[in-house]
């Protein structure tokens, strides 16, 4: 069992094109560090020098956004699906 | 020809500079891209004298709008009365308010004909041939039509259950028109996920650096309107928060280019209660956006659940002393009627959210009432007419007969007396 990561376009790059990755970790932070092994440096696309999440990054777990949870201390568990979503224009 | 007052996108986050083409998301960090301007070069250029001698359109201020040739869509949009309100100000208890009036923008009776014109005259610029948009009903009417006398090909994605008045004002233009079911936010999405496969010219996706500039003309305008000066204070409606933050830049740029004084100035942000998540961000004292899902409310123009400008529009609020306010569907209601009349204005919900959040931040102590005070009106009431449809009374019906009219009169009279 791993977490399945969805991953949005503009970031495909740099998975080998596969639209869903599998990763491990205890919580979101964990998570990216270890997408970040895999597929080196996704991690600054999605968090800066502090590893704070970028503003305009959105992430979901299990379709609730991590912000209005623990934020990147947000734990996730084997089975979770994770989705990564760039901030959407319109209006 | 290339136009030197226009240079380059750039991002808001990482300030990282991208060409000028139909790209909205800095690929490093996803930062919105803004379009950015030589304003030296623009300093010299324009002058107040310079401006007044050109047509009466938005494009008087070409030089700050991101287009590099002159502009091919939309030459007679903009330029709306400013109307000082005083019997309005009188009910309100304030000195001073006017009413900066796009409910008669030219051609589609809304604010989104600025906008418009600039992405469709950056579109062919780009060679690009079919547009599209994302659209809760203003802003596909206005893709619709201007696109029409472009001789653009174009599509408009809306939410299913839009108001019948705005579907139709799409349809007679020949549009192909969408309808999908599902909220703003999820029309969006989809119209994300379609900009990048078709490559068309989404003016709200990846032509949105251009569009979203087309909103500082109103703020310009009304400087000028005004005898070129800020107004210390402007209520704005908020749906993405993109007309609020372009007209806070707007006011920015004419004080460093010299065109009016440097003067505190507030914006203050207006929202429906049935969707606040700027306004409820605003009044909790963060700028961290919770999304709303499901959007309920009469003001369907502002129904944006996941407002892309939000953080920004926060953050204008803040920096200079500005708040939100939401207000219900039955003040929404109240605001329109009380503005149609006070002013001879029939705007459509958006401008009574405008009105009653107005209301509110006066008599919440927020807008002090010796201060000049503009209202944004942003669209036509006969686009939402359904929504006041059953609150402002119906014709009295009587038989062409004097004797009829006579006692319809006196029983006015005699209510009246009472």
């Amino acid at each position: 069992m791993a977490i399945e990561v969805i991953i949005p376009t503009p970031l495909r790059g740099m998975t080998n094109n596969l639209d869903t990755v599998n990763a491990e970790g205890a919580t979101i932070i964990e998570v990216i560090d270890n997408l970040n092994v895999q597929f080196p440096g996704i991690k600054e696309r999605l968090a800066d020098d502090q590893g704070n999440l970028r503003r305009f990054v959105n992430i979901y777990v299990n379709g609730e956004d991590v912000r209005f949870l623990q934020d990147k201390l947000t734990a996730v568990k084997d089975g979770d699906e994770i989705s990564i979503v760039p901030a959407i224009a319109g209006g | 020809m290339s136009e030197p007052y226009f240079s380059s996108l750039k991002c808001r986050e990482c300030g990282r500079l991208y060409p000028k083409k139909a790209v909205h998301v800095c690929e490093f960090d996803f930062g919105p891209l803004e379009a950015d301007y030589d304003y030296d070069r623009i300093k010299a250029a324009l002058s107040r004298q310079v401006i007044e001698s050109r047509p009466k359109s938005m494009w008087r201020y070409r030089e700050l709008l991101p287009i590099d040739g002159e502009p091919t869509v939309g030459l007679q949009v903009g330029f709306t009365p400013l109307v000082k309100a005083d019997r309005l100000a009188k009910v309100l208890g304030v000195k001073e308010i006017y009413v900066k009036n796009d409910t008669v923008n030219y051609p589609t009776l809304s604010f989104k004909d600025r906008v418009v014109s600039v992405a469709l005259s950056r579109a062919i610029e780009l060679g690009l041939k079919t547009v599209a948009c994302a659209s809760t009903g203003n802003l596909a009417n206005s893709v619709a039509a201007n696109a029409a006398a472009a001789g653009l090909d174009s599509y408009v994605l809306i939410p299913a259950d839009l108001e019948q008045s705005k579907v139709l004002n799409s349809l007679v233009y020949g549009t192909k028109v969408i309808g999908i079911h599902g909220a703003y936010d999820q029309v969006n999405r989809l119209c994300s996920e379609i900009a990048g496969k078709y490559g068309w010219g989404f003016v709200n996706v990846n032509l949105r650096p251009y569009y979203a500039e087309g909103s500082k003309s109103m703020g310009f305008e009304i400087m000028e309107q005004l005898g070129w000066k800020i107004p210390a204070h402007t209520v704005i409606p908020m749906a993405s928060g993109s007309l609020l933050t372009k007209i806070y830049k707007a006011y920015q740029e004419f004080v460093k280019i010299g065109l009016v004084p440097e003067s505190k100035f507030s914006v203050h942000g207006a929202q429906a209660t049935g969707c606040n998540p700027i306004s409820a961000a605003q009044k909790s004292g963060t700028d961290l956006i919770r999304p709303v899902p499901k959007p309920n409310t009469i003001a369907k123009s502002l129904a944006i659940g996941t407002p892309a400008d939000g953080y920004y529009a926060v953050r204008a609020m803040e920096q200079t002393g500005g708040s939100a306010e939401d207000v219900s569907d039955e003040e929404i209601i109240a605001g329109i009627k009380l503005l149609a009349e006070m002013t001879g204005i029939f705007a459509e919900t958006a401008g009574g959210v405008t009105v009653a959040c107005a209301r509110k931040l006066i008599d919440s102590g927020k807008i002090p009432r010796d201060e000049p005070i503009v209202l944004c009106i942003t669209g036509h009431g006969l686009k939402t007419a359904e929504a006041v449809a059953d609150h402002i009374g119906k014709p009295r019906l009587i038989k062409p007969s004097l004797r009829e009219f006579d006692s319809l009169i006196e029983a006015e009279l005699a209510e009246a007396a009472h």
